[in-house]
């Protein structure tokens, strides 16, 4: 597949050729001279924290196509914990942490309470896949299936990292954690098991449902602004690699992003009304392995004996998720 | 060790480790015929526990705090329907503002859900509190709650003698539930009762309780002869005769509050410690008994009720109601505010001198610098 | 009564130092009890933990405020916490650096006697040895021959209760050759002044 780019000649006032800025709206969120910087810096995050990145990404360009006018609710979980350490607060939006399984019926009520003063405020709600697929899943289905007008974030890091990686319904099989431990006969989380949220939030038909990743942040920016272009129940799955969890160097966080997309294992696409509008192509495909090898999470998989058949398993899954996504078909992009 | 059939648990600090382990032991066919059930919340966990239980397994579960108001309702129905559950709780603060450190606000939340509450001074004791529990439970058919304090005994590593497996095998017999689900006899359990018997359910649950209190004492007994060892029971007095000045505690402070008693005593005030293993049911006769001889008690816990005060103060007040002993009430160390050996000496000090007031709650640590610097005074 | 306050950042094994420690005492009969100050503690972060021993049952469990001896693990944690608080003029101080150390500036720091002050390269050694930066079992070794608190031969015992195989080989060189740099650095000075361990008592009830 060959993509083509028009190409432009900067001049400088004679012909000598030279660089510029993008104007500004074509510029991303964050190169934007007053993006909101929603999560200031010194928060407690680790290195290379895939989830510090994301949110932020995620919340700037939520307010800037808010015009500023966004308030937010925030499950319990890394994010919550490393952005507000007694006594300081990393927020420059007005923001609410609640309880870890309630985020969703909290945002439903923000924007409820919203609607009955009359203010046009957007509201956007926010946790990990352990608040969103777990403990929050009945208040996110109900929000969805009410319809209510939240933008709901999932940021994926495949586990309960804030209490010391266990099991999420979003691990994948394979993976170690710490109640999926490779001790046993069965290495890490077992096949067969966990959810796609975001085909479950499509089967409620909801205005909008997208996938991202912190490798692309254009493309993360995109799909919010796009999100809160809709009204009424969005849902945007980020995955966001976590160096801790997944015992992984924390220089890799977004290649490692890069190529769980790359790899088939995490389609990018977006959905309205429950039909899938967009995918995005795989440019470069590779091997599951690629991705793998640099966790430690599935250390358990390679070297001596090592699991080839497991690999195998995650392999197939990637290729059913290309077939099923049509990540290799020319045209795939978003119309 | 006790052999639970059904673990159902979600993560939440400071239980998290003690569910991994078990994870672990599950996985590595350590903890034979043994299923693990990676749940989705503690609603999930402790439904589970109640599904597994009425199906005759032994179930365990483990929680805290957030957690353990999660699961409130199937906590309440667990106890209802008297099944005979085991559950640690990491007893940890609740929020907002959230906060992961110990006190006993979870646990107390909790004490009118129908659960026997046993609460360890130590990790020796947690370890024993568990092994009596499940017979305890079984014995009475009532769920048993073992509260330790999160962190300061959750992640202490101190000595624990471990029993022997064939010693806990004897003491823990496979468990014979008291009501099954079976098809070969169906039952049906939770039965929806009006107005005409839900007062006598009540009734019984209660008897029930009361029962319990003696089966907590007859357990603990065994469990000294088994193991020569004194854990676990009702009550346990320290220096308790002729004491003018007693300190009542529940939890790990039961070890700085023996200290205390002994610097005391050495300057010739007459102190001694009560610490209250059963909370629940509340023990009125040990309590009785052991405060008796006493002219102040000085109650001291990691809790209170917002609006009112002391919670335990207030049973042991009544416990001691028609006896000629003040009662004072103190809260400290909520939150994961060390409980220092100093504030503990100065506050039973302060009540041996009658110099605190009764009838209203004294903070024992309050940070006036802290509310000061807040604008208030 | 010996009390020993373990500072470091997450990720560098301070727990594990202060239960190790405790399982060494147990090693030798004596009373011991670990925890940390645990926090919601990202990699990175500042972790304390202590660890009592005695030679008699331990009751309590309240944070060490006055240790006679606290362990940095990281220098950077100097001007960061109070690593030195409740500092005794006989405790000992031991800190991983691999650099020339000044405790000028920082807070207790001239309550510190020169003479108790040791510091070791402890994270480089152990990339030597282990070939990766955890500083802890080499710390051991050094606190060993430093207070006496416990012998060497007991943190080897806690050592491979802790680790397996190879790498519980790795760390015991590791402790090995850091305890005797230590026991050869301060021969003469530290060691002598030691509450040296007669007949398994530690110290006295502080
Ligand atoms: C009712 C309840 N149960 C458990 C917890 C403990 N807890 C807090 S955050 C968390 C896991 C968070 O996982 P996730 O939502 O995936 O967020 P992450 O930290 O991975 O970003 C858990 C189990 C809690 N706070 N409340
Ligand atoms: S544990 Fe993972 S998700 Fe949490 S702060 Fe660290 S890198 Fe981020
Ligand atoms: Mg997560």
């Amino acid at each position: 597949m060959t993509s083509t780019r028009e190409t432009r000649l900067y001049q400088v006032g004679t012909f000598a050729a030279g660089n510029r800025l993008l104007d500004l709206e074509d510029r991303s969120v964050q190169a934007h001279p007053d993006r909101t910087n929603a999560i200031t810096s010194g928060h407690r995050a680790c290195r290379g924290c895939g989830e510090a990145l994301g949110a932020r990404f995620v919340l700037d360009a939520a307010v800037r196509a808010a015009g500023g006018d966004l308030v937010t609710a925030n499950a319990t979980g890394c994010l919550e914990v490393f952005s507000t350490p007694y006594p300081e607060s990393s927020w420059q939006v007005p923001w609410l942490h609640s309880l870890f399984g309630n985020a969703p019926a909290v945002a439903s009520g923000m924007a409820a309470g919203l609607r009955a003063q009359g203010r046009a405020t957007r509201v956007v709600g926010q946790a990990g896949d352990g608040g969103t697929v777990d403990i929050g899943f009945g208040c996110l289905s109900g929000m969805f299936e009410r319809n209510d007008d939240v933008l709901f974030v999932c940021y994926d890091n495949q586990g309960y990292m804030n209490t010391g990686v266990q099991r999420s319904g979003a691990t994948p099989p394979a993976a170690r954690t710490a109640t999926t431990s490779t001790a046993g006969d069965v290495p890490g989380n077992p096949f067969g098991q966990g959810k796609s949220a975001p085909l479950i939030a499509m089967a409620h038909e909801i205005p909008y449902v997208a996938t991202a990743t912190v490798a692309d942040l254009r493309d993360l920016e995109d799909k919010v602004t796009r999100a809160m272009e809709h009204h009424g129940a969005r849902y945007l799955h980020v995955l966001v690699p976590c160096p801790l969890g997944w015992a992984a160097d924390p220089s890799d966080t977004v290649r490692l992003a890069r190529l769980a997309t790359e790899s088939g294992l995490f389609p990018l696409f977006e959905a309205e009304h429950g039909e899938v509008t967009g995918v995005t192509p795989i440019r470069h495909r590779v091997p599951v392995d690629d991705y793998l090898r640099l966790q430690g999470r599935y250390a358990h998989l390679f070297g001596e004996p090592g699991r080839p058949d497991l690999v195998a398993r995650l392999q197939a899954g990637a290729d059913r998720n290309i077939a099923r996504f049509g990540l290799l078909e020319e045209g795939g992009d978003r119309p | 060790m006790c052999r639970p059939q059904v673990v159902a648990a979600y993560p939440i600090s400071p239980q998290t480790h003690i569910v991994e382990a078990l994870s672990d032991l599950v996985r590595t066919g350590e903890l034979a015929q043994c299923e693990y059930l990676t749940v989705e919340s503690e609603f999930a966990a402790m439904s589970a526990c109640i599904g597994a239980s009425a199906v005759g397994a032994r179930a365990y579960t483990a929680s805290a705090s957030q957690g353990l108001l999660f699961m409130a309702e199937a906590v309440f129905n667990a106890s209802g329907l008297g099944l005979p559950i085991v559950m640690t709780v990491a007893n940890r603060a609740i929020g907002a503002p959230i906060n992961i450190w110990n006190d006993h606000s979870d646990a107390m939340a909790l004490r009118d859900a129908g659960w026997i509450q046993l609460y360890a001074a130590d990790v020796q004791e947690a370890t024993d509190l568990h092994l009596q529990a499940f017979v305890v439970a079984e014995r009475t058919s009532l769920p048993v709650m073992v509260c330790m304090d999160g962190f300061v005994l959750t992640h202490a590593v101190e000595e624990v003698d471990l029993p022997e497996q064939e010693q806990v095998d004897a003491f823990v017999p496979p468990f014979v539930p008291q009501q099954l689900l079976d098809p070969d006899d169906p039952v049906t359990i939770g039965a929806m009762v009006g107005p005409e018997a839900f007062t006598e359910v009540r009734y019984l649950m209660q008897q029930r309780m009361d029962t319990a209190i003696g089966t907590v004492a007859e357990v603990a007994h065994d469990f000294r002869e088994a193991f020569g060892r004194s854990s676990g029971g009702l009550v346990r007095g320290y220096r308790l005769e002729d004491a003018d000045t007693v300190l009542v505690t529940l939890g790990s402070v039961a070890g700085a509050a023996t200290e205390v008693v002994d610097e005391l005593r050495e300057q010739g005030i007459a102190a001694g410690t009560l610490t209250l293993t059963c909370f629940r049911p509340w023990p009125d006769e040990a309590v009785r008994e052991a405060l008796a001889g006493a002219r102040r008690v000085v109650v001291l816990e990691r809790a209170f009720s917002v609006g009112r005060g002391s919670i335990v103060g207030q049973d042991v007040r009544d416990s001691l109601h028609d006896l000629p002993v003040t009662v004072v009430e103190a809260v400290g160390g909520l939150g994961g505010r060390p409980v220092r050996r100093s504030d503990v000496r100065r506050l039973v000090e302060g009540v041996a001198a009658d110099l605190l007031p009764t009838g209203r709650l004294h903070f024992l640590d309050l940070d006036h610098a802290l509310l000061a610097s807040a604008g208030v005074r | 009564m010996f009390n020993v306050r373990f500072h470091g950042r997450g990720g560098q094994g301070v727990v594990t130092a202060a239960e190790m420690l405790s399982v060494a005492a147990f090693d030798c009969g004596l009373h011991a009890q670990a925890f940390p100050t645990f926090g919601s503690e990202r990699t990175g972060a500042p972790v304390t933990s202590y660890c009592r021993v005695d030679d008699r049952p331990i009751r309590f469990h309240e944070p060490i405020e006055e240790p006679q001896a606290i362990v940095v693990q990281d220098p950077t944690l100097l001007h960061a916490v109070p690593v030195l608080a409740g500092v005794q003029p006989s405790s000992y101080v031991l800190l991983n650096t691999s650099r020339e150390l000044s405790l000028a500036g920082v807070p207790d720091g001239d309550r510190v006697a020169p003479d108790r002050l040791v510091t070791l390269a402890a994270t480089d050694l152990a990339r030597e040895v282990l070939g990766r930066p955890v500083p802890n079992t080499a710390l051991l070794g050094a606190l060993a021959a430093l207070t006496g608190v416990v012998p060497l031969e007991a943190v080897l015992v806690a050592i491979r209760q802790r680790f397996a195989g190879p790498v519980a080989e790795a760390n015991v060189e590791l402790a090995v050759r850091a305890h005797a740099s230590v026991a050869h650095d301060s021969m003469g000075t530290v060691r002598a002044m030691g509450p040296a361990r007669a007949g398994g008592t530690v110290g006295g009830r502080a």
